[in-house]
């Protein structure tokens, strides 16, 4: 039998204020055990929380980038339960009248647009960490990261399959980078995911047995957590599926629990089931008064969102005229997407750009592309570098390219040079001076060294007259070679052919 | 007179025109305290030395002409859910018995601007939870003015320090009643500001959306001087409101001609204290024959107030006080091997907690379950907005109403401890003020056959203080009541 998953996530980001959202204390990862703590962020007798104006912004720049609708009032309730990390005793989170609702993802799926919807987008405080490993039999506490602000993002049960959660996630992670709220590492904790996960006899099925009704009803829903990157979230949920297909399949009931992930064991395990589930007792936090957001505030940071990496890809598609593919490469993270404009841009405003060539063209756009998805992101990816921190500038990117395109530099010297702009940042012009790179496209000067050469090989040139055509070349070849690779690669096969 | 028998203002000018020094009154209040201590259980930490240092500090600055403030110098008392940097802030609890702050409340930030001496913390019920201080986990506060009875409560270290001279100036807590009731069963002043007039910031909660910090004094004009010092707007505490502070000594005028007067009808009801309702009538008719206008008038929501308050109060304790849980600071359970978290939890607060604390914060999670909000937390909620209401109404017609702050005056100590209900009703007349946000004093106004005192409740429009000292000063000034000093 068929079998559908239903999935809807829920994702906690951290936004990177420089202060955390209730107090001033440092949002800085990786600071020494609680060195960014006061009495307000470790919730000591009599303090209390006053809300970073920065955090409420961050959150709904994410919402609006989301596409939610933001409330024109919104109020934090408390979220009581005792656990060590949580020095209050409870989180001061939001329930009722959410920052923003509804709203919604593209993501693709099987070449086609699909619409995930969000429930809603809010705002919350995190916990500190609990450190078990640090000190034998004894459990230390991080306060750190306790107070730094969080948005939960929870969407409708719209996801299908593993492999569009996974493909939700990777389009929300760069939503939210692009408009700089959050870094949504994985590793570091920015990002963290929980997924709700049922399974139902898929519509062909239901179609096949005439029975269409029970197969709109919902399965019964699974929680799992402690997945820590987006292919664990993948895989745990592939499981999942598996697990519950199974027990239904024997003809068993699925349990309403929480489950995590066991990363080394690549399966879930139970942890508590529904009558285990903590009443949070949520109530309005009575040291926070309401939220007013002002609506002329709201469109301010509305127009202030930069391009979202949907737009950006259609828009380098159609502008610049390179694949879908391209497109989606390059607009995968906006610092990429930033260096591919400005390199464009730099190229079209090159003095040494002819502006009657092709420079401007396609065909340069898709070069340019194609160097930087290619000999760039090479580099980076073994410099372990990001592209920010990268010292070839687009500008020098682009003056390297404009060389090639006048037939100045060969490609097979840009390699060469290209490597060395990487690592210095100097312009390829001067590494190409200061090499004597440049390529010999003097017709006098060649015309004696292919002379030379074909003297130097009579028999190939036998050959290559009897009809031989590799033997030319072989020719050129001794001619690059002859001139450490800086001959004109045209220019010699043509004044080859006019010798022979 | 002794220098401790003085009130603030008095000692405030003697300091200014160096007649006396910081120190000497601070010494007087210490020979107080050393005298009467033992019998009145007033304080719970006293800093003898710290103050003496302060006081010396304050003559510094005066023999060198600095500027300083009307009431620099002056001794004043500190409830103990109040906290000051470096010293003991226990809530007179067990949980909390060996905690020190490491930072001053925003009240205290401004005291020490101007340079107020601080001399102890006082008594109170535990987490202000109750009418009496008998909830106190440490020791039993009596009455000045008769020591088998209880000073009120929760605020009643505060009271009883005042009353018995043993401090010059004090603060409290309310938030239900626990400046006002305390102040009316001793016989001192107690005002309960506006909520959001004074910053909440370093009080240790109890019922956030109903505390707040108020004086105990000696009379008005203390009472108006303290609350020029501890009012106004700070940015740690965002419900705290950003309105002008007056100069509160400005509405001590001797004049209440045209004040309109509500008295509602609810707060006189059958059976109540005799002598208390003839006090209090007999102030209104004083302040009749003064010039203000008497109006009866109605609160028809007020016999909800008490119920309300008890799911409300309850609710927002049983998160406040979640944090006490012996993992970071306070009172960790020592009974060897918890075999887990939650034992460790449980052992310590079921020892760190007393009764009447485990029984409000059980009320309160069980009034925020699953399945149960709605019918209290939420319904309470909308009833809070009908007692609001009914006073907003009142106000339409009336600049303040005038009221007993208690029902009865002091009781024995254990007379009610163990009946919660009974002891609920001490509040009954000072609950709403809380609700609706108001504020409230209780000024003395007469005295029973036995000596006990008695106390008038004058409530106003948010942020109307003025009204309240402008009236309250006014029937001072025909009375005598203040100036009575127990026999101890």
């Amino acid at each position: 039998m068929g079998y559908e998953a239903i999935i809807g996530l829920e994702v906690h980001v951290q936004l990177k204020t420089k202060s955390k959202i209730f107090c001033s204390c440092s949002t800085e990862f990786g600071a020494l055990p609680n060195s960014q703590v006061c009495p307000v962020c470790l919730g000591l007798p009599g303090v209390l929380p006053v809300l970073n104006k920065t955090a409420l912004e961050y959150a709904i720049k994410a919402a609006l980038a989301l596409d939610c609708r933001i409330a024109k009032e919104s109020i934090f309730a408390r979220k009581n339960y005792f656990y060590p990390d949580l020095p209050k005793s409870y989180q001061i989170s939001q329930y009722e009248e959410p920052l923003s609702s509804k709203g919604f993802v593209d993501i693709i799926t099987d070449g086609k647009l699909k619409k995930i919807r969000i429930t809603r987008v809010h705002l919350e405080e995190d916990a500190g960490k609990l450190l078990h490993e640090e000190v034998k039999d004894s459990t230390l506490i991080d306060f750190n990261r306790c107070g730094v602000p969080l948005i939960e993002i929870v969407t409708e049960p719209d996801i299908k399959s593993p492999r569009e959660a996974r493909e939700f996630l990777a389009i929300l992670k760069s939503i939210l980078q692009y408009i700089g709220v959050s870094d949504c590492n994985m590793e570091e904790g920015s990002l963290r995911c929980d997924a709700n996960i049922s399974v139902r006899p898929s519509k062909e099925e239901t179609g096949k047995r005439g029975n269409g009704e029970t197969g709109k009803e919902l399965g019964v829903k699974v929680e799992i957590k402690n997945m820590n990157s987006f292919k664990a979230v993948e895989k745990a949920l592939e499981y999942e599926m598996r697990r519950q297909i199974k027990a239904l399949e024997e003809g068993k009931r699925i349990v309403q629990e929480t489950r995590l992930w066991d990363e080394n064991k690549e399966i879930t395990i139970s942890m508590r089931t529904k009558e285990e589930a903590h009443d949070y007792r949520y109530f309005p936090e009575p040291d926070l008064v309401l939220m007013e957001i002002d609506r002329e505030w709201t469109e301010r940071i509305r127009k202030s969102l930069p391009e979202l990496p949907e737009a950006r890809k259609a828009r380098f598609s159609r502008d610049y005229k390179i694949p879908d593919y391209d497109a989606g490469i390059l607009t995968s993270s906006k610092e990429l997407a930033d260096y591919y404009e400005e390199c464009i841009e730099a190229a079209r405003r090159s003095p040494v750009a002819d502006r009657r060539s092709p420079v401007a063209g396609r065909k340069f756009n898709k070069e340019i592309a194609n160097w930087i998805m290619s000999e760039l992101l090479r580099e980076l990816k073994e410099g372990n570098i990001g592209i920010e921190e990268c010292k070839a500038r687009p500008q020098a990117l682009a003056e390297m390219m404009t060389l090639i395109d006048k037939g100045i530099l060969s490609r097979k010297m840009a390699k060469e040079v290209f490597v060395e702009m990487f690592e210095t940042g100097e312009k390829a012009s001067w590494i190409i001076k200061k090499r004597s790179l440049v390529q010999i496209s003097d017709e006098e000067a060649l015309t004696k060294i292919v002379d030379k050469i074909l003297k130097e090989n009579p028999r190939v040139v036998e050959d290559y007259k009897k009809g031989k055509e590799k033997a030319l070349g072989y020719l050129v070849g001794q001619v690059m070679k002859e001139t450490k690779g800086r001959a004109n690669p045209q220019i010699v096969n043509k004044l080859l052919k006019e010798e022979l | 007179m002794k220098l401790n028998e003085l009130t603030a203002h008095e000692i405030g000018e003697l300091i200014k025109k160096g007649e006396v020094s910081s120190e000497e009154v601070t010494k007087s209040v210490f020979k107080r305290i050393e005298k009467v201590e033992k019998t009145i259980n007033s304080f719970v930490t006293l800093i003898k030395d710290e103050a003496l240092k302060q006081a010396r500090l304050v003559d510094e600055k005066i023999r060198k002409k600095e500027k300083i403030s009307p009431l620099a110098g002056v001794p004043i008392a500190i409830k103990d859910n109040m906290c000051i940097d470096g010293v003991l802030t226990t809530c007179s609890s067990k949980i909390l018995e060996n905690f020190k702050s490491p930072y001053d409340a925003t009240v205290i930030k401004r005291l020490k601007e101007n340079d107020l001496v601080f001399i102890g913390k006082t008594n109170m019920d535990e987490f202000a939870m109750g009418s009496s201080t008998e909830n106190s986990a440490f020791k039993i506060t009596h009455n000045p003015w008769n020591l088998e009875t209880i000073p009120g409560g929760s605020s009643g270290g505060s009271a009883a320090a005042i009353a018995s001279d043993e401090a010059i100036l004090a603060l409290g807590s309310d938030t239900g009643g626990s400046i006002r009731q305390p102040a009316s069963l001793c016989g001192v002043v107690g005002l309960k500001p506006t909520y959001g007039r004074v910053s909440r910031y370093g009080l240790v909660a109890f019922a956030s959306s109903l505390d707040q910090i108020g004086p105990l004094t000696k009379d008005i004009r203390d009472c108006a001087l303290l609350m020029n010092l501890i009012s106004g707007y700070d940015e740690r505490d965002s419900t705290s409101c950003d309105y002008p502070v007056p100069d509160y000594t400005k509405s001590l005028i001797n004049d209440i001609k045209e004040v309109r007067i509500g008295v509602p009808k609810e707060y006189f009801v059958k059976g109540m204290d005799e002598e208390v309702e003839k006090s209090v009538k007999d102030a209104i008719r004083l302040l009749e024959k003064l010039g203000a206008k008497i109006e009866e008038i109605s609160l028809p929501h007020t016999e909800y107030a008490v119920a309300v308050y008890y799911l409300l109060a309850t609710a927002e304790a049983s998160s406040n006080l979640a944090r006490y849980e012996g993992v970071k600071y306070g009172r960790r359970s020592q009974v060897a091997g918890h075999r887990s978290l939650i034992e460790m939890y449980e052992e310590t607060r079921g020892e760190g907690f007393g009764d009447e604390v485990k029984r409000r914060i059980m009320l309160g999670t069980y009034a925020l379950s699953a399945g149960y909000y709605d019918a209290y937390y939420l319904k309470a909620q909308k009833v809070r907005t009908l007692v609001k209401e009914d006073i907003d109404k009142a106000f339409e017609k009336c600049d303040c109403l005038i009221t007993p702050t208690s029902p009865t005056p002091s009781f024995k100590i254990g007379e009610k401890i163990d009946d919660p209900l009974k002891m609920y009703l001490s509040d009954i007349f000072t609950i709403s003020t809380n609700l609706a946000g108001i504020p409230g004093i209780s000024i003395p106004c007469g005295f029973t056959k036995a000596d006990l005192p008695i106390g008038l409740q004058i409530l106003t429009k948010p942020f109307a203080e003025e009204t309240i000292l402008r009236v309250a000063h006014t029937y001072e000034q025909h009375t005598d009541w203040h100036k009575r000093k127990p026999r101890i």
